[in-house]
């Protein structure tokens, strides 16, 4: 496993309840998993537990089999790239030198960037498809260019994992599908994904496991088949459901509308009732 | 990096210097400059060298840690508008160093440590009133806070003035305003002295700086040790600040004009934009040295009193800017 999490306790301070109470998760070589939930559930918090920047309360979080503590933050760097919710583009940088960042938890202090660290920048930008924007600031770039360089910088960093929350809420159906078939093209290569995000529907089609977080706790976890349920769906989200298959087999989530429940119900696609 | 910057970097210091070896009660043209330079016999050369040489560098020196201290809180509370005078170290310090000249210490040594600690104490409580929780809520509430406590030095400052005798009195308030007047060969050595760690320091910490420009998270995943960092900033930038206000008063706004022009023209990342900024501030201070003391000659105004005439205009100008 590249980041595994086991027992992990988090509570804030001031709180009467455990932000996590409890939460156990893998992340392997060659995978895709996905974190879903209600807002609130705990998204954020077991992605800072995971990355070593939330105390933990109880429980362990390993990275590569060593215990997350014992690493320093450059040495976690070259093994993670993070893509957190948001972050401001900071003036007057170019692209070429926000990719180049993801090279600097590699490079001794003293010591200039090397050709190898150019090469490994270059990859990053056509990976991400960016090498026409090298030039630009980031400041000039589009939510969905900027997102895409945020992505590249953590290519950069040539990890084993990627860790990404929310990569799309601010991205159109293009760009948002381009950056799925990113992931699953990295995940092709031996990286393992974890994606933390709202959209239901994609992590059923890309990703190969699903973690259901809620109120602290993993409900269900598994493939997306076995994890996105109708009633379970209805339940954990407070709204009802419909759950349709895709025809690449994918489970799919239709939120109803008022009324609509008895129609799916009797709909022409019903789910069978599924055990975790 | 643009790559005419460095060229036109080094032509602005040859010249800054030049200018401020010329000026004085007496206009030298660049020969007697030069003459006296390489001549101890020539007429200019008591002048030059026992005068203006050391006034300048120590300008230099003060102009160019005033700028690097400005480009590392700027980075540190990711906002282009910190500067040591307006988050009120500068003013912390000048307390600091009020507070051991009305106690009679005076010295290489008092001056400069009481300074120091006033400016640590300021840097802590200016973080204390604007976090909540021990994480900053916003950046303008921080620079809010420095003004705050800047305006509160200085209340204090007026105060212990006004009740310590006329000598005393008058000293500080020549020092208070700012200027180099006194500067001689033993304030260049000791400024160097002080500000050489914390210069080499701040530059040694340049691609962590870097990296906090874009936020806490970011820099941490990106294998930034941000706590670590941010406590050796503040403390270089303390320990500038201090020196250069127990060696000539609070001068304000060189941090804030000179990394905003170096990062236009040259380079954002701090393991240029750093040196580039002390380059840069020495020359601007030095040329408002050299305006400060010809302007009304044979009157000298206080430097701090150009480098407000050009510093306000430009702060009101990112100002502008950052509200757009």
């Amino acid at each position: 496993m590249i980041l595994e999490a086991a027992g992990v306790v988090v509570r804030y301070p001031g709180a009467t309840d455990d932000a996590l109470a409890g939460v156990s998760l893998a992340l392997g070589a060659g995978e895709i998993v996905s974190v879903v939930g209600p807002n609130g559930g705990g998204k954020s918090t077991l992605l800072r537990a995971l990355l070593g920047i939330q105390p933990l309360r109880a429980g362990q979080v390993r990275l590569l089999d060593r215990d997350l503590a014992a690493w320093s933050r450059a040495e976690v760097a070259q093994q993670v790239g993070v893509v957190v919710q948001q972050e401001e583009p900071a003036p007057g940088l170019r692209v070429t030198d926000a990719v180049l960042f993801g090279r600097y938890a590699r490079l001794s202090p003293l010591a200039a960037p090397s050709a190898a660290d150019h090469a490994a920048v270059h990859r990053a930008l056509e990976r991400a498809d960016v090498v026409h924007l090298r030039d630009r600031f980031v400041t000039q770039l589009s939510g969905g260019e900027w997102q895409r360089v945020r992505l590249a910088r953590a290519l950069a960093q040539e990890p084993r994992a990627l860790v990404l929350d929310e990569p799309t809420s601010a991205l159109d159906v293009r760009h948002e599908m381009e950056l799925f078939e990113l992931v699953a093209a990295l995940r092709a290569e031996g990286l393992g994904c974890l994606v933390i995000t709202h959209r239901l529907n994609l992590a059923a089609r890309y990703a190969d496991r699903l973690v259901l977080l809620h109120r602290g706790r993993v409900v269900a976890e598994g493939t997306p088949t076995g994890v996105l349920v109708r009633e379970r769906l209805s339940d954990v989200f407070e709204w009802p459901v419909a759950v349709t298959t895709w025809c690449d087999g994918a489970p799919q989530v239709v939120p109803l509308r008022p009324g609509e429940e008895q129609q799916s119900a009797a709909g022409p696609r019903p789910q069978e009732p599924e055990s975790k | 990096m643009k790559p005419g910057a460095p060229v036109l970097l080094t032509l602005v210091v040859v010249g800054a210097v030049v200018v401020g070896l010329q000026s004085g009660a007496t206009w030298l043209a660049p020969s007697e400059v030069i003459a006296g330079l390489s001549d101890p016999l020539a007429p200019g050369a008591a002048i030059v060298r026992g005068l203006r040489l050391p006034r300048v560098l120590l300008a230099f020196l003060v102009g160019g840690s005033l700028a690097v201290t400005g480009a590392a809180l700027q980075a540190l509370v990711r906002n282009p508008l910190a500067d040591p005078y307006l988050l009120g170290i500068s003013g912390g310090a000048g307390l600091g160093a009020v507070i051991a000249m009305a106690l009679g210490l005076g010295g290489v040594f008092a001056v400069p440590l009481a300074a120091f600690a006033g400016a640590l104490a300021a840097v802590a409580l200016v973080y204390r009133l604007s976090a909540v929780g021990g994480r900053p809520l916003d950046t303008n509430v921080l620079l809010l806070s420095g003004v705050v406590i800047g305006a509160f030095t200085g209340a204090v400052m007026s105060g212990i003035l006004a009740v310590s005798d006329a000598s005393q009195l008058r000293s500080a308030v020549n020092w208070l305003l700012g200027g180099f007047g006194s500067a001689g060969w033993s304030t260049v050595l000791a400024f160097a002295a002080y500000a050489a760690l914390p210069l080499a320091l701040l530059w040694s910490t340049g691609r962590a700086l870097d990296l906090l420009t874009l936020g806490d998270e970011p820099a941490l995943h990106l294998g930034a040790d941000v706590e670590r960092t941010k406590r050796i900033a503040y403390f270089c930038a303390s320990l500038l600040t201090a020196a250069s206000v127990a060696a000539c008063g609070i001068v304000g706004f060189v941090g804030l004009v000179v990394p905003h022009a170096i990062r236009r023209v040259a380079t954002p990342l701090h393991r240029g934009l750093l040196p580039m900024a002390f380059l840069a501030g020495g020359s601007f201070l030095v040329l408002a040295d050299a305006v400060a003391r010809t302007v009304v000659r044979p009157i000298e105004l206080p430097v701090g009193v150009v480098t407000a005439l050009v510093g306000v205009p430009v702060f009101a100008a990112l100002l502008r800017k950052s509200l757009r």
